[in-house]
């Protein structure tokens, strides 16, 4: 399979799964004779992030992409499967060894409301990662790292001083980076970095986040419901539907030249000035329930190319040109 | 930062008259019990100090009342005066260790019961339960029984003070528990904690570092409702005669000495501690409610 | 409706069992059983021949399961203190602590009820906010402060009142009952009162909650706008609508009634269950303490499973979002 990494990648992901065990108590299933029901969150997602890039993970909200987040960071424990952070897999290592590894790699949080403990001062905030990696010594380096941080993510040094809910969601977001950064991390995973906070304040923190890249060569795994964002930031983007990757290609080939169905229904939702007076398909029916997600590919009950196979048949991710799909009608030349 | 006399709460307090007299009175009861030693007449603990003679004597404005003892003395001479000073300062300090207590045990099994989960919880929330099914005096009854069965008994009036305040704070600590798990379930899937977690901060240091802070609001106002459930507590244990001593008697431990003697005439010595008791839980009690409307506005 | 059912109930034996270890743990190991029966005089041999006819040598769960099953028998073995029976004891004086808790039940349902529907329609007039202090009053004050108020009231000062016992009681072969008596009915005033202040004022404080909360509902305000007299509303809609949680709450405070009978017939020198049970508190007498605690826990968990039971049955908005608990 192309899509299968190399351990040379710096971040990579192979065949993780994340099932919950969504399942009634057990006397009621007993009595009511029902079976164990599991929510497959993230069901066999492979890929591999080059040092130095964007990846981005697009799809709808409940599609996974929030979980594979957390199971790269080591969050969640996948259920089977395996990630990979510079050829080590975080599970199998002695804590001495996963406390090394933690601090290479760091998380910004959707919601800067939540993100940030509101009883902590911003300084201390900023300064827990310092604290428990131990890379400051004493009180006088690490206020002076803090406001260093600060500064380096556009806030005065004096605002460590204050409490989170003197900021608004745009300056939270920069505490969070600030805190993300503080360990010196290689790798950041954005979940959703912009999606809480207003339009005119989301391209900031966008920019903001790009200009670090640059400085300090970071890699992104950058998760965003929002395709606009994503193209403003990312190397190469995946496309998740219900726990499985669809499409994965580079940014440039995925928006001009879209393979699966479900992409090319995403793109043609985004509103475009361009495209005015362009007839846009209507994003026909709804993301099924992902308790019990329809059988063979499973975005075949919302696509006009399904066919018997389709119906029957998970299809696997394969290479057309520059991008991967998982489809059977590209496969099969129908689309 | 805003100072302490512009916040909310200032404001809601000096609005509500009856907050500001509830708490004058009980700020004046705590302070006077607490400085018994120092503004008491007498010692009544002191028994050599102590003179039948003086034994039975009413309040100074009635027939045979005399100004040495103000309202009077109960059957073994003690200054009715200073006695309940000395019984209020037990009555408060146990209300208090009780209190200590149950919040200590409360929040911590909350705290565990809310992040671990499974098993964990469950067991903790079950037995919890039953506690609850139960009125909390009945439970201080019981554990108050049961030391008293595993103490020798020469021993059991020097412990009877430690004895209450287990058996008072063992039946309360059901409230604390359930209301901090309820914010600690709500906290630990916040993004603040998975950040801390992400760094290998331990599970005992994101419990106590960052949930605590969050979860401890609806605690101190628990606490301080708590606190008049308590001394009412304490008082009718003693009151029972399984309380403390009548060496070193609390309010409710003078109330059964004087109802003994209610028959003989000798009111005031059950009626004087038992109103110190009414006005002190009362007070308190207004002090908890008002609490309760500031912190939290919706049930206004 | 089944697993509800099933899993209510097995909760509740749970909670029995939980209990009955408890108190088997009591009897079993606070103090010496041995010790609590025999004389000074008696010999070491004797004391382990003792020993060996009562099974105190088996393995804890043999006599935790011997200690069940006599405890379903109700045998809950003899006092130290009065060399009797457990049960017979405790037998003998059910009667007064129940007559005592049904005739406070009542008492707390016949005013609470009424003072609450008023403080609910005329919450501004000043008898209403006489009544809401008075409710304040009962809740802050210990009840055995309440029981030396009255006796020193009306028992002391005005002399109009007995001030302890159950006065004359008639036999109606196992059960004495002071229901049948001037004397005995005197006698039971001032302690059921003094027991239901408490539940008085806490179903007074909930009929004006909910009063106050339906009378804001839609439909009243539809009830008014067809005419319907303002008497027809306030007791034909408004009022049966806050009867449901009256009565599962009264029910639910049956319970604690019975607890809080400790302390009433103390004051009152009621010779209720109660009274006994403080007693063999005082005098470490375990056999009565864990078989009162028995009684008392069985007494809850058939009280909290009918409730809940009945409202599962009444109320389908229950039957979403439970078990998930358990």
């Amino acid at each position: 399979m192309p899509s299968t990494p190399s351990s040379a990648d710096f971040v990579a992901a192979e065949a993780v799964a994340r099932h919950f065990d969504v399942s009634k108590p057990w006397l009621s299933r007993t009595i009511e004779g029902s079976p164990r029901v599991f929510l497959k969150a993230v069901d066999g997602v492979s890929f591999s992030v080059a040092k130095g890039e964007t990846l981005a993970l697009v799809g709808e909200s409940g599609c996974g992409k929030s979980t594979v987040a957390r199971l790269v960071v080591g969050l969640y424990r996948p259920t089977s499967g395996r990630v990979l952070f510079d050829g080590l897999d975080l599970t199998g290592l002695p804590a001495a060894e996963r406390t090394r590894i933690r601090r290479r790699m760091q998380m910004i949080f959707q919601d800067p409301y939540a993100s940030l403990n509101p009883r902590w001062r911003v300084r201390d905030i900023v300064a827990e990662p310092l604290r428990a990696f131990e890379l400051t010594k004493g009180r006088a380096e690490q206020d002076e790292r803090v406001g260093d941080l600060l500064s380096q993510v556009g806030l005065s040094p004096a605002d460590g001083e204050k409490y989170p809910h003197e900021f608004s969601g745009g300056q939270r977001q920069r505490i969070s980076i600030a805190r993300a950064l503080s360990s010196n991390p290689e790798f950041l995973v954005c979940d959703e970095p912009t999606s809480a906070l207003d339009v005119s304040v989301q391209a900031q923190i966008l920019n903001l986040m790009r200009d670090l890249q640059e400085e300090l060569g970071l890699t992104y795994l950058f998760i965003s419901h929002n395709l606009a964002a994503v193209r403003h930031i990312s190397d190469r983007v995946g496309v998740m539907y219900l726990g499985r990757i669809v499409e994965i290609a580079d940014s440039e080939t995925l928006f001009s030249a879209p393979r699966h169905p479900y992409t090319q229904m995403l793109l043609d939702a985004i509103p475009d000035l361009a495209m005015s007076g362009h007839v846009r398909e209507p994003m026909g029916g709804e993301v099924p329930n992902p308790l019990d997600p329809p059988a063979g590919c499973h975005f075949h009950p919302r696509c006009p190319f399904a066919n018997a196979r389709c119906r029957a048949e998970t299809p696997a991710l394969k290479r057309y040109g520059s991008s991967e799909a998982a489809c059977h009608a590209v496969e099969e030349g129908r689309i | 930062m805003r100072g302490w006399r512009d916040s909310d709460l200032w404001y809601s307090f000096t609005r509500s008259r009856i907050t500001v007299v509830a708490a004058a009175i009980a700020g004046a009861t705590v302070l006077a019990a607490f400085l018994a030693p120092v503004i008491a007449p007498y010692d009544p603990f002191d028994l050599a100090s102590l003179d039948l003679l003086d034994a039975h004597i009413p309040p100074f404005w009635l027939e045979d009342g005399e100004a040495r003892f103000p309202i009077g003395t109960d059957d073994q001479g003690r200054d009715l005066l200073s006695a309940i000073l000395y019984g209020a300062r037990i009555s408060i300090g146990v209300g208090i260790a009780s209190v200590l207590l149950s919040l200590f045990v409360g929040v911590g099994l909350g705290l565990v019961s809310g992040y671990a989960g499974g098993r964990v919880d469950a067991f903790i929330m079950r037995v919890a339960d039953i506690q609850l099914s139960f009125p909390a005096i009945l439970i201080a009854l019981l554990v108050n029984g049961v030391l008293r069965g595993i103490l020798p008994s020469e021993r059991q009036d020097d412990l009877a003070i430690y004895v209450l305040v287990l058996s008072i704070g063992i039946s309360g600590w059901v409230q604390y528990a359930r209301t901090v798990r309820g914010s600690t379930l709500v906290e630990k899937n916040k993004e603040y904690v998975q950040a801390a977690r992400l760094i290998g901060i331990s599970s005992a240091s994101i419990m106590l570092r960052h949930i605590l802070p969050n979860a401890m609001g609806p605690v101190l106002v628990i606490a301080t409702i708590h606190l008049a459930v308590a001394i009412i507590t304490e008082a009718t244990l003693s009151f029972l005669g399984i309380g403390v001593p009548p060496t070193e008697p609390s309010l409710g431990t003078l109330i059964r000495i004087g109802n003994d003697f209610l028959f003989s005439g000798e009111w005031w010595v059950t009626i004087f501690p038992g109103v110190t008791l009414a006005v002190l839980v009362l007070s308190v009690n207004l002090l908890g409610d008002w609490l309760r409307d500031a912190l939290n506005p919706k049930l206004r | 409706m089944i697993a509800f059912t099933l899993r209510r109930l097995m909760q509740s034996v749970v909670v029995i069992l939980f209990v009955a270890l408890i108190a088997f743990s009591m009897f079993r190991f606070v103090g010496d059983p041995v010790h609590q029966m025999v004389g000074i005089e008696t010999t070491l041999e004797q004391r382990e021949a003792l020993r060996e006819r009562l099974g105190l040598n088996d393995p804890f769960h043999v006599q935790f399961a011997r200690y069940i099953a006599k405890a379903a028998q109700l045998d809950f073995g003899i006092s130290y203190q009065h060399k009797k029976p457990v049960t017979e004891l405790l037998g003998a004086r059910f009667p007064a602590t129940f007559e005592l808790a049904m005739v406070s039940a009542l008492f707390a349902l016949a005013v609470g009820v009424p003072m609450g529907v008023f403080t609910g329609l005329y919450r501004d007039s000043w008898l209403s906010k006489v009544f809401m202090a008075v409710s304040l009053a009962g809740i802050s004050l210990p009840t055995f402060l309440i029981g030396i108020l009255l006796i020193f009231i009306f028992s002391v000062t005005l002399g109009v009142m007995p001030s302890f016992g159950r006065g004359q009681t008639v036999d109606l072969g196992s059960w004495t009952t002071g229901l049948l008596t001037a004397s005995g009915l005197q006698a039971l005033v001032m302690p059921a009162i003094t027991l239901g202040l408490f539940q008085m004022t806490l179903i007074m404080r909930l009929v004006r909650s909910e009063m106050l909360e339906v009378l804001r509902t839609d439909y009243i305000k539809f009830a008014r706008a067809r005419g319907l007299s303002n008497r027809a509303v306030h007791f034909g809609h408004a009022l049966k609508n806050t009867l449901v949680p009256v009565i599962t709450i009264t029910g639910l405070q049956l319970g604690g009634i019975i607890a809080f009978a400790i302390i009433t017939e103390t004051v009152f020198q009621w010779p209720g269950m109660g009274l006994l049970f403080l007693q063999s508190i005082q005098t470490v007498d375990i056999p009565i303490m864990a078989a009162y605690l028995m009684l008392i826990a069985f007494l809850f968990v058939a009280i909290n499973l009918a409730v809940d039971l009945l409202y599962y049955v009444v109320d389908p908005r229950l039957r979403l979002d439970r078990g998930a608990a358990w």
